[in-house]
């Protein structure tokens, strides 16, 4: 019994004394935390949860269109100061906008020093995370690429309508693996470098903003017109959503 | 001296609950632990099944769970058991389009088939999801005017004058009275049990059987944004559930009546919007769609193929809606039944676990 009472009392007071290093009691290098948080606009147009699928929006062509669904996938977050350290995060973030709990991404390993940071991270998975199956939550999401596309996982699933003041079609806007030809794939990943510094100084929240009417935007006009649904076995197609998917990402507010 | 205090108050708690644990386990009548046995593809593919932590499986409760699954004594005649419109057979659903009540009326809706629910991760269940959880949606067929329309009273002190329900009741929970909760707990717990994993399809995937070329391209076209495009709501094969538990509009009606999900959320946007169903053990579960109005599975894929209706919550999946559909040939059609057919599961609709 008295061993018990020991242990215990030991690991309450390892515990205790665990928790004084928040406190800076060790000024010298502090670790922080810091958490990725998720945030969508067409155009400065907060799109959330709630107006996902009552927002009327006009893309860079004109088209005017709608949203009905929007789920994406991003990996490998990499956080390199100025000295060139790099700080590389486990784990990925798969993002719902219907589910706002989904915004947030708060990685495993997770303990920085402060410092002046540039932030990257991979828009889908690059071709060591894009296996066939290999991720049962994914799974269970059925967020799976066909395998006679290359397999592997979707990047990105957006679809809707379009020209919904005239005739309404569906867009099904969706990036994954390319198909060169039967049998013949294509990494279609996109390495994404935040150009802004990031000043951190204390555990953080950072904002990474999403402009979803840059998909349409540059260096590709997309008219939905002439690309609008399978889109996926599509060779140019999904070289162009890699290539625009380039100018959706921008360093938003550091909250710490 | 306050963190003297607070250590020996907090190592005054922690003796007590350990005392007050041992004190207990005398008196409970405790049940058997018995976790589900989880098939090796969804192990292997797919997370964790949903249990919650306040019904765990036991050998007691599920035995107390299939014997109320089967009994007629739940109905307000004693007439109709769930199990009447949730047939082993028929892969727990049944083969009217409207399921028939205890009073002679007709429901508005096709039964459902009953199998991998805990795999079901958003817990929403009926075609239109307004319940949450097993546990819950078992309390609405006992009372629904036009199923078993009884009350759970009456089912209640029914099963307090049983002569063998009361001891099976403190074997699954201890002693104590028997109610709806417990009642509910145990018909969850056996349905939880339902689970099928055992098609042709599934042996291919574990390498024990070939596809016939037929089912090969069946797949194929099921897989294929230019052909059928299934899989972005009917799972693929590294989601062996063949559904996303989720609703959608799948361009059955340009002027719907059943607003399904739109009823339960609110939302106009969601108007017209049922649960997407597994597509394992079609063999069995005809006929099909939330009001049964499709008697075979031709009807189903011409539906798909040139039968799609606009409306305004139709699917954007539902891409080629202004020709109608996805246009498949004849033999597409044919061959996507033989790979639809290759989900289902026989050693499920004669699995003798699941018969009264
Ligand atoms: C008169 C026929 C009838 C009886 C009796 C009946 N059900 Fe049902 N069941 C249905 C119908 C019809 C639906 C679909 C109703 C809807 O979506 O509105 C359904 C749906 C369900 C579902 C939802 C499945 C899913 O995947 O969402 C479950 C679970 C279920 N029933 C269990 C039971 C249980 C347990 C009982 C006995 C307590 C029972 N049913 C009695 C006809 C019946
Ligand atoms: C946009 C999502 C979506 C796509 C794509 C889709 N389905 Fe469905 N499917 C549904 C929904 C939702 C239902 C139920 C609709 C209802 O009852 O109102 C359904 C019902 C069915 C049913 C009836 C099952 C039952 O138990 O009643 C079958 C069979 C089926 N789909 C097969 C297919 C096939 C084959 C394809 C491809 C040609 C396909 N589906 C494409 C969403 C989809």
């Amino acid at each position: 019994m008295k061993k018990i009472i020991s242990i215990f009392v030991l690991a309450l007071v390892i515990f205790s004394c665990g928790k004084d290093n928040d406190d800076n009691l060790t000024p010298a290098q502090p670790q922080v935390a810091v958490t990725f948080k998720f945030t969508h606009n067409w155009d400065g147009t907060t799109v959330n949860s709630s107006n996902l699928q009552t927002e009327v929006v006009t893309n860079a062509n004109g088209e005017i269109m709608n949203m009905t669904r929007l789920r994406y996938l991003v990996s490998r977050f990499i956080l390199t100061n100025e000295n060139g350290d790099s700080f590389n995060f486990d784990g990925y973030k798969f993002t719902n906008l219907a589910d706002e709990s989904t915004y947030n991404f708060v990685p495993e390993n997770n303990g920085i020093p402060a410092g002046t940071y540039s932030l990257k991270f991979i828009w889908g998975f690059n071709e060591l995370d894009n296996i066939d199956g290999a991720h049962p939550d994914l799974n269970s999401a059925s967020w799976n690429w066909p395998a006679m596309l290359g397999g592997g996982y979707h990047f990105l699933q957006f679809d809707g309508m379009y020209n919904v003041n005239t005739t309404p079609l569906p867009y099904n806007f969706h990036n994954g693996t390319a198909l060169v030809s039967a049998d013949v794939f294509e990494q279609n990943f996109a390495q994404i470098t935040l150009p802004s510094s990031l000043e951190i100084t204390n555990n953080a929240t950072i904002e990474v903003k999403m402009n979803i009417a840059e998909f349409f935007k540059n260096p590709n006009t997309w008219d939905l017109n002439v690309l609008d649904t399978s889109l996926m076995p599509n060779y140019d197609a999904q070289k162009m959503i890699q290539a625009n998917v380039q100018s959706v990402f921008s360093l938003g507010t550091i909250t710490q | 001296m306050t963190k003297l205090l607070t250590y020996s108050f907090l190592l005054f708690c922690f003796l007590l609950t350990a005392c007050s644990d041992e004190g207990t386990e005398e008196y409970v009548n405790k049940p058997t632990a018995q976790p589900l046995e989880i098939p090796p593809l969804f192990a292997q593919l797919i997370i964790n099944p949903v249990i919650p932590f306040d019904n765990p499986q036991t050998i007691e409760g599920i035995a107390l769970g299939k014997k109320l699954f089967f009994d007629p004594i739940l109905s307000a005649n004693n007439t109709q058991a769930c199990a009447t419109c949730h047939n082993p057979q028929n892969a727990f659903t049944d083969s009217s389009q409207f399921s028939v009540g205890i009073d002679g009326n007709l429901g508005i809706r096709n039964s459902m088939p009953l199998f991998n629910l805990a795999w079901n991760y958003d817990e929403q269940f009926f075609w239109d999801g307004r319940s949450f959880s097993l546990e819950h949606q078992a309390l609405v067929p006992v009372e629904d005017p036009v199923e078993m329309h009884n009350t759970w009273e009456t089912v209640i002190s029914r099963l307090q004058q049983h002569p063998e329900y009361p001891n099976l009741f403190s074997a699954a929970f201890g002693d104590g009275i028997i109610n709806k909760e417990k009642a509910t707990k145990a018909i969850a717990q056996f349905e939880r049990t339902l689970i099928s994993a055992n098609s042709k399809f599934d042996n291919y995937l574990l390498g024990l059987v070939e596809l016939s070329p037929q089912e090969t391209n069946g797949l194929n076209i099921f897989m294929d944004e230019d052909r059928g495009d299934c899989f972005h709501c009917h799972g693929n094969p590294n989601n062996p559930l063949w559904t996303d538990n989720m609703f959608h509009n799948n361009g059955l009606d340009a002027t719907i009546t059943d607003i399904g999900l739109g009823a339960f959320t609110g939302d106009p946007a969601d108007n017209g919007k049922f649960k997407s169903p597994s597509l394992r053990n079609l063999k069995y579960t005809a006929p099909f769609m939330h009001d049964g109005r499709f008697a075979s599975l031709d009807d189903v894929i011409n539906h798909y193929s040139e039968g799609l209706k606009n409306s305004p919550t139709i699917d954007p999946l539902m891409k080629k809606v202004a020709q109608g559909g996805v246009q498949l040939t004849n033999q597409d059609k044919a061959d996507l039944k033989a790979f639809l057919l290759s989900l289902s599961d026989a050693s499920f609709v004669n699995n003798p676990d699941f018969r009264n």
